[in-house]
């Protein structure tokens, strides 16, 4: 065997010389999800000067900074805008955004649905620890019902966003979700993503055991990655369960992947006719 | 040619080739416009959900190496602070257009107002620096738009137009120059290989050359505190450093970035300082006061910030009094006063969504 170990092939990827270690905290499920993303961007061979990972803020928020790509780590909740503008401008390029569930859903909820409204080619991968992490553990929209945080000190009263339920009713091309646990499934997945034409979200459900998990006694990182294993199902497991017993599993797989007109694809066309028109509307008046 | 037309076609004249908006009155005109022609000329537009939204595609389409745009008024404005303080912390080129009306709120839609002279030059949150320009007529608009682009691809800097809503619909006759006449300038670029290109290193001009993204370069952008290379420092040396050169960076440069209208004021006994259609009434003013023959200098500011305090201290040395008229109840006479004194001021203000009219500023010329 010549050339590097699989496992050392990442480092081609990340700015490991100068920007590790990271700030996440030991036992944290982001730099999975980092490594499941570089994975699949190295099987796929984008080449690294045509990818821009774009994020926002929150401890997902700062995955941009360890990997050698194009990369903008934006305001809060606004990655998405961020990448609409850039996908715009460089339409050729492998724009990917991460967020958490927080910037992803509350704060940026209203660019998430847009973004998949219009079907926009941008892979979008929401880390989902089910709470604000950075700030240290407060409800977020994805937070179970009863469960405690910091700002839900007697319980949290909300109802969850199911964020691929969400980006399916929205219109995203393409929706899958997996776990930490499970991260060669999630490579494929994001893989499967990026190569999807239009708008994708993976859902990488993760925890936060230093904030989320110590409020609510849910044990260690490890205990924490041990129920996503025995929590979560494929979906031909969830389909014979009946609506009770899938209440509170997590199911894994391609959920949505469907081919409909892609944003830039219809925006060329618009420049098409226009420029074909003989007297394009709009031209100034003699 | 109306106001909102004029930005439009100068947006497209200094090669803007990105809009993302949101619509809102009185400057949806600009938006709708630019949806029809930037196709033509292989460039973009989209309505995005928000004008925050608007102004982060302006921020991203601008990293993609195209010069990029978007117009709001009073209550878009407020919402595109939070991604303008953005632009100006990772120095990106971008033009904000803001067709003043009253606010605050919901406000009087449409009328006109100049109450967002203080929110253009501190609206979002932390010390930075910004430029603010403010056309008064038709012709200025154009003129001042193509400027704006050249100002923020020149210093790496969020440019904000300020126009009102008079200045905006307002409809003139005006002759445009030829397109080989204008002027226009692009970001610096670089010829470091990539592993010697720090996006944020120190200059000469103190302006750090951009490259755009997907060039081979591969860098980093963040909205917070950072160092030359652009990832996250708090190291409080480097901050400061940063700090100082993106103030310098505009301070430096106040005699190339201000631009002033100036008539009679070295024998003038009052000064008339105005910008905006204010400035319309004010000139008006100033031609009746000579009229009666009294010694009265007008001085528009076609550049609000960097406010050029030089000029009106010096200015404002021979003579007795300062009229300055403005559609609110006093802001850019607020930075008048801190430079030639409170004393000197004679204010006239109006925020009731009507103009000021010449008699107002006649009267307070009288006054002395």
């Amino acid at each position: 065997m010549s050339g590097p170990r699989p496992e050392e092939r990442i480092y081609e990827y990340l700015r490991h010389k100068k920007k590790f270690p990271n700030v996440w905290c030991p036992g944290c499920g982001i730099g999975i999800v980092m490594h499941a993303l570089v994975r699949a961007i190295d099987r796929i061979g984008l080449a690294k000067d045509n990818v821009a990972l774009i994020s926002g803020i929150g401890c997902t928020g700062r995955m941009p900074v360890y990997v050698d790509f194009n990369t903008m780590h934006t305001t809060h909740g606004r990655a998405l805008a961020f990448a609409t503008g850039l996908k715009m401008a460089k339409p050729q390029m492998n724009v990917i955004v991460v967020m958490g569930d927080g910037d992803a859903l509350a704060i940026g909820g209203n660019h998430f649905i847009h973004a998949a409204r219009r079907n926009i080619h941008l892979t979008t991968i929401v880390v989902n620890n089910q709470s604000y992490g950075m700030t240290g553990g407060q409800h977020s929209p994805t937070t179970p019902t009863h469960m405690l945080a910091s700002t839900a000190p007697y319980g949290n009263v909300e109802q969850p966003f199911s964020i691929c339920n969400l980006a399916k009713a929205a219109g995203a091309a393409f929706v899958a979700r997996s776990t930490v646990y499970h991260a060669t499934e999630l490579d494929r997945l994001i893989e499967l993503a990026i190569l999807k034409r239009g708008f994708s979200v993976v859902e990488a459900v993760s925890y936060c055991h230093t904030t989320y998990g110590r409020m609510n006694k849910l044990g260690t990182a490890v205990d924490m990655m041990r129920a996503l294993k025995e929590r979560s199902v494929t979906q031909e497991a969830a389909s014979k369960l009946d609506e009770a017993e899938r209440e509170d599993r997590i199911v894994r797989g391609v959920l949505v992947d469907r081919d409909c007109p892609e944003y830039t694809d219809l925006y060329a066309e618009v420049i098409r006719k226009t420029k074909a028109a003989a007297k394009p509307l709009g031209s100034p008046r003699p | 040619m109306q106001g909102n037309e004029a930005c439009a076609e100068g947006a497209l004249a200094a090669g803007c080739r990105f809009f993302a908006g949101y619509p809102i009155t009185p400057s949806s005109e600009i938006g709708e416009i630019l949806a029809r022609r930037l196709p033509a000329v292989d460039g973009k537009f989209i309505q995005m959900e928000d004008e925050i939204a608007s102004v982060a595609a302006v921020i991203g389409a601008s990293v993609g190496g195209v010069k990029a745009l978007t117009a709001t008024s009073g209550p878009g404005f407020s919402l595109m602070q939070e991604n303008i303080g953005y632009a100006a912390m990772t120095e990106i080129p971008c033009v904000i257009v803001d067709v003043q009306r009253t606010g605050p709120s919901t406000g009087l839609p449409t009328s006109p107002a100049q109450g967002d002279v203080m929110q253009a030059r501190w609206g979002t949150h932390g010390d930075h620096p910004i430029i603010v320009l403010c056309p008064s007529s038709v012709r200025e608009v154009f003129d001042l738009t193509v400027q704006a682009f050249n100002f923020s691809e020149k210093y790496r800097t969020p440019v904000i137009v300020l126009m009102d809503e008079v200045v905006g619909h307002m409809r003139e006759k005006v002759e445009l120059p030829a397109p080989e006449a204008i002027e226009i300038v692009h970001r610096l670029g670089t010829d470091v290989p990539p592993e010697w290109y720090s996006p944020y290193d120190d200059t000469p001009t103190d302006v750090p050359p951009l490259v755009s993204f997907g060039e081979g370069f591969r860098y980093h952008i963040t909205g917070l505190m950072h160092d030359r290379a652009g990832f996250p420092t708090e190291r409080r040396d480097e901050i400061d450093d940063w700090l100082r050169r993106v103030f310098g960076k505009i301070s430096r440069h106040v005699d190339d970035i201000s631009m002033t209208v100036q008539e009679g004021v070295e024998e003038a006994n009052t000064l008339v300082l105005a910008y905006g259609a204010t400035a319309r009434s004010a000139h008006q003013a100033v031609k009746l006061a000579r009229a009666r023959r009294r010694k009265v200098g007008f001085l528009k500011l076609l550049t609000l910030w960097p406010f050029p305090e030089s000029l009106v201290e010096h200015l404002a040395d021979g003579v007795r009094s300062v009229v300055v008229p403005e559609m609110n109840l006093g802001q850019l006479a607020l930075e008048v006063e801190r430079v030639v004194g409170r004393r000197k001021v004679r204010r006239v203000n109006r925020a009731d969504g009507e103009m000021v009219t010449p008699r107002q500023i006649l009267e307070a010329i009288e006054e002395g």
